[in-house]
């Protein structure tokens, strides 16, 4: 039989089921795979003893009629989990514990799921590369001295590495998608207001999203039926028919309209990516669907406005950790001299960059110029979907505008790092569902992925139009292990 | 436009963050090179675009106020870094 790591979700489930495997030899699969595999530093904090525990009463009292019985999960560390401390990468949490569950992690363990661990994280999901993370580098099991992509870094690490079966980030401008296509994994960000965002550390709240990421579209399906829910305590929670996404998943998206946005052919891009957006173009027409040219007129100009309406957001959020009530509390001579030197030391370079960004575009006299003017082009590239719409049921894309870089490269120039998102954030800016599939790889071999992006409320087209191009690419992670050498 | 230091320390003073010169020269640059990439919105006229603030069409809801947890007071001052029987402790305020 094949390695219990190496197996995916839907057949995790269907061996335990069919009582083939148990719960707990599944958890410690994954926990000895994880014991060998500290190098890549995925996890922050491991729940490995209470995972067996649970994994065993679950076998002693098993219950196969839950979506996720008695697997087990490590989850981003921006989720809380009750009484498992959670940091979201940042040294202001690093002794927080909390004692309340978020409502995405409740959903998961409602079906059966164990927590197994939280992974490591860009602080407070700020970064693309997971090299803002107080607990340091995350490494790409594709290579060494590569980065996993970000803000979900540890995530995609663990789901590539086999530590995980399945996990979940949150996707603020691409922190679900850019990891995904950086490791050869699956990544879906939901509609904007499907997941709940209770218990979820903010970071910039009209944007945050958690979702699904996988091995492979179908088990991204599952995973979502189970995270996707109506919860009063998300007051922009939305209450929506869910559809169940895995069991209506279908291959058959004959005659589905794919918009092509001429705007997402940027200066620069390299020949790979374009010619990977070629490929998939050919991939979605053998799939039955139709391709039609599409214009998102105001794509350049949603970088910019991101990077005014994220961090505004942010510090705002961000403005609870005051050393008062819980994290950690540098000494001060007053009060203000306390607040001052908590939030200097507790915070990384990353996040006081983009406090102090947010703080001066909401700051008196600046808000008009650049806040409310944000909030009006963000409008306009919203526009630019709904028009698209009227034409075309899905939109495909590259998902990053390159493949994984070396640890360190693009570290000192926020800029260049900001550019990594480019095809991902106009989708938050929208509250678009959209998804990252793995599609081919470059000339060194590292993993590229291809974004499809969805209608409203419409996560079913977008996986249904992934899960027939997946068939059709059959992409295939070459891992060698190279950190347990 | 450019930020200088001066306007990077005032604004560390709003964010309640003390910044050390040389690292206030470091963000001075770096939210310079920040702000002349944000420019780009200045191209686009936009007197007669309504603003969006969030993409949630429904108005947020409201719900009944009245308390819906349990005696939690032990739990929220757990995680706290200094407290005195139910109180949250921070330096002196008042003289």
């Amino acid at each position: 039989m094949t390695e219990i790591t190496s197996l995916s979700l839907f057949e995790l489930i269907k061996n335990i089921k069919e009582k083939k495997i148990s719960s707990n030899e599944v958890t410690k699969s994954f926990i000895d795979r994880s014991e060998k595999s500290k190098k890549l530093n995925a996890y922050v904090t491991e729940n490995f003893e209470n995972c067996l525990k649970l994994s065993k009463e679950f076998d002693y009292k098993p219950n196969f009629d839950l979506k996720l019985p008695g697997i087990p999960i490590a989850v981003k560390d921006l989720f809380c989990t009750n009484e498992v401390r959670t940091t979201a990468g940042s040294n202001i949490l690093n002794n927080f514990v909390p004692s309340y569950e978020s409502t995405v992690t409740q959903n998961i363990w409602n079906e059966g799921g164990i927590l197994l661990g939280k992974l490591n994280c860009d602080e407070f999901a700020m970064g693309s590369s997971n090299e803002t993370s107080f607990f340091g580098n995350v490494q790409n099991p594709i290579a060494k001295n590569l980065v996993p992509g970000g803000s979900s870094g540890g995530s995609s690490s663990a789901l590539a590495a086999n530590l995980t079966p399945i996990t979940i980030g949150t996707d603020t401008g691409g922190s679900i998608r850019q990891p995904a296509s950086f490791t050869g994994t699956v990544g879906l960000k939901p509609t904007y207001g499907s997941c709940s965002r209770y218990g979820i550390v903010a970071f910039a709240s009209s944007l945050d999203q958690a979702g699904p990421m996988s091995k492979d579209v179908k088990d991204s399906s599952i995973l979502l039926e189970v995270i996707s829910s109506f919860d009063k305590k998300d007051s922009t929670s939305i209450d929506f028919q869910r559809n169940n996404y895995s069991s209506e998943l279908t291959r058959n998206i004959k005659g589905i309209k794919i918009g092509i946005p001429k705007e997402y052919r940027v200066d620069g891009m390299p020949s790979e990516i374009e010619n990977l957006w070629k490929k998939g173009i050919e991939y979605a027409k053998d799939c039955g669907a139709e391709i039609i040219d599409i214009s998102l007129p105001h794509t350049s100009y949603a970088l910019p406005t991101y990077y005014i309406v994220a961090p505004a957001e942010a510090s705002s959020n961000l403005a609870r950790y005051d050393g008062v009530k819980y994290g950690l509390r540098s000494s001060g001579e007053s009060l203000i001299d306390m607040y001052e030197k908590t939030r200097s030391e507790g915070f990384g370079e990353e996040v006081k960059r983009r406090i102090m960004i947010g703080t001066y575009v909401l700051s008196s006299g600046y808000y008009d110029a650049y806040y409310l003017k944000a909030q009006k082009v963000r409008q306009l590239i919203k526009k630019d979907f709904d028009e698209a719409y009227n034409k075309v049921d899905a939109i495909l894309t590259p998902s990053t505008p390159s493949s994984a870089f070396k640890i360190g490269e693009k570290s000192n120039d926020p800029v260049s790092m900001y550019l990594n998102d480019i095809f991902t954030v106009p989708v938050n800016l929208a509250g678009l569902p959209a998804i990252s599939i793995p599609a081919g790889t470059d000339k060194n071999n590292y993993p590229l992925g291809l974004q499809i992006i969805g209608k409203p409320f419409d996560e079913q087209t977008v996986l249904n139009i992934a899960y027939s191009m997946e068939e059709k690419i059959n992409y295939k992670n070459n891992i060698t292990d190279w950190w347990m050498k | 436009m450019t930020i200088d230091l001066k306007t990077v320390k005032h604004i560390s003073k709003l964010a309640r963050i003390s910044l050390e010169e040389k690292k206030a020269e470091k963000l001075a640059d770096d939210m310079n090179s920040i702000f002349e990439f944000i420019e780009k919105l200045n191209e686009l006229k936009t007197e007669n675009v309504e603003p969006l603030a969030s993409i949630a069409k429904t108005t947020l809801r409201f719900r009944e106020d009245k308390i819906t947890s349990d005696n939690i007071r032990e739990k929220i001052l757990k995680n706290s870094p200094e407290k005195n029987d139910d109180f949250f402790v921070v330096p002196k305020v008042v003289e």
